[in-house]
């Protein structure tokens, strides 16, 4: 697609942290008419509906939308990076002309919770789950020691991630984790999965977020700063930790970021700010390294020595991430949404310069990838 | 409180020769009659090739320690275990597979990544399942 055909005409998230009056469907539901109010649109200007964790005909339906092009592609946390891509390439095509991408989800209250349970036929049911391993805190976590011996990372580097990320959603009423915290914290704090501490594993929330996708021309007369879509890029990789062909590199984040950045027609020097998402504290670090922000086995010093930290020169995770602001299980739509307010000059803790963003998403621990690069101006 | 009972795997056609050899105390994987690579976990065809051709081959047993974790959030049926050991090995002839350590401490101290292990089997409501442990006579 031909960068800025598409651009994000309105973005909203729901509230966030525990919710308990409301289900999985109504967070989507509420996401969905806060993005419009935001874009000053209405439901009858939707004909396209995504959502991941739900079926988006069911969610259309509840919102009152007859759509004629739906897309429920469910890839986990970074399903929301690959609606955007899905979306844009049908609005170019002439497809669909207005798309809501929609997320909610009830993982701290579990209210209309969609279970998302493996079998004991499929090759994790066979070759992992009898070993005990079971969620992200254990499969997530698995490849991060071979990655240090390999790598000299240490781990006040790992605990260096979330501590740095504190120093953005410091004093954010909307961040779950919002108050800065030190490495010593980190490492004091419990052990989950040695060698990862409670503060190196993301907060569990509820909420939702939207946002609606129109042609650049349509957006350009819409109220809102247009957010252009210039690159998009996914991959995918091992669908069982145990067999990544490597634990200490993501071929998926590799190949889903650099057909993102040709489409963009941008090299990394372009860009102002990064959204790498962060289940996981060692998630950033392989990002940061397998994109080519940094060599190998720089990345843990370059997060400790403040380089993407407030006033650092590659501003990394301005919400806080998963580990400080929000994680719903599925993280990936508000890594987007931090990206769209950073561009629309709107963030908590804002960028002076801002022009291209770069969202990195995973999903299912190493198995899926998605990239983004979004823009505040036409190329 | 209800103890939930841990997972146990359930065999594919595919996967049941694996899982047979294990109740003999046997760890096996598939290898390409065609390019001779080995293929775990078990598949219809060869990944590296498109082979329809794979034969069964018994593994020495012999590993290194590749990646661990040490769980003190257990899954479902293994509260009791805390901690734990989750770890990835690599078998001599190159597959790697997920597993949990024997006879050795859940500690940092005592699991350093690449020391050497050795298969052995543990049944678990009438399936046996692939664990290692230290290997003997290894320093």
């Amino acid at each position: 697609m031909k960068p800025g055909t598409v651009a994000i005409a309105g973005a909203a998230e729901t509230e966030l942290g525990a919710l308990p009056h409301m289900s999985e469907a109504d967070l989507h539901v509420d996401a969905a008419l806060r993005a419009l109010a935001d874009a000053e649109l209405t439901l009858a200007d939707v004909d396209g509906v995504t959502a991941a964790v739900h079926s988006p005909v069911e969610i259309a339906h509840q919102l009152g939308i007859k759509p004629t092009w739906y897309d429920g592609t469910s890839v986990g946390g970074c399903s929301f990076l690959v609606h955007v891509q899905h979306a844009a390439e049908a609005i170019a095509a002439g497809h669909a002309r207005t798309v809501l991408v929609l997320h909610g989800e009830s993982r701290r209250s579990v209210v209309g919770h969609a279970p998302r349970a493996g079998y004991a036929e499929s090759p994790a049911g066979q070759f992992e789950a009898p070993f005990g391993a079971w969620g992200p805190p254990s499969l997530f976590t698995l490849p991060f020691l071979r990655f240090m011996h390999e790598t000299g990372t240490t781990a006040e580097q790992l605990a260096a991630v979330p501590a740095r990320q504190s120093e953005w959603a410091h004093g954010n009423p909307r961040a779950s984790r919002n108050e800065r915290f030190t490495v010593a914290d980190v490492m004091n704090s419990r052990v989950i999965a040695w060698p990862f501490h409670k503060l190196e594993c993301c907060v569990v929330t509820d909420g939702g977020g939207a946002l609606v996708l129109t042609s650049t021309e349509r957006a350009l007369d819409l109220p809102r700063p247009p957010v252009h879509v210039l690159g998009m890029g996914h991959a995918a990789d091992s669908p069982l930790v145990s067999q990544m062909p490597d634990l200490t590199r993501s071929e998926a984040f590799r190949r889903s970021s650099a057909a993102a950045m040709a489409e963009a027609r941008i090299s990394r020097d372009d860009v102002d700010h990064l959204m790498l998402y962060d289940a996981f504290a060692h998630v950033p670090l392989y990002m940061l390294e397998d994109l080519g922000f940094v060599g190998r086995g720089e990345a843990g010093a370059f997060i400790a020595d403040g380089n993407t930290a407030p006033g650092g020169r590659l501003p990394v995770n301005t919400n806080g991430g998963g580990l400080c602001y929000t994680h719903t299980g599925m993280y990936g739509m508000f890594a987007i949404q931090e990206a769209v307010r950073q561009l629309r000059k709107e963030a908590y803790a804002q960028l002076a310069d801002v022009e291209i963003s770069l969202v990195q998403g995973v999903g299912h621990f190493f198995t899926e990838a998605a990239t983004l690069v979004l823009s505040n101006r036409l190329p | 409180m209800t103890m939930t009972a841990r997972a146990v795997p359930v065999p594919t056609p595919v996967t049941q020769p694996y899982w047979d050899a294990l109740d003999r105390h046997e760890l096996t994987v598939q290898r390409c009659a065609d390019c001779r690579s080995h293929v775990f976990y078990p598949r219809p065809s060869c990944p590296s090739c498109g082979s329809r051709r794979l034969e069964w081959v018994r593994m020495s047993g012999r590993a290194t320690l590749h990646s661990y974790v040490i769980m003190h959030v257990p899954a479902p049926g293994f509260e009791s275990d805390v901690p734990y050991v989750i770890a990835i090995v690599e078998l001599e002839e190159g597959p790697r597979m997920m597993t949990n350590l024997r006879a050795v401490a859940p500690e940092p101290g005592a699991l350093a990544l690449d020391m050497p292990l050795e298969v052995t089997f543990e049944s678990r409501d009438g399936r046996t399942l692939p664990m290692f442990r230290p290997a003997r006579g290894a320093s």
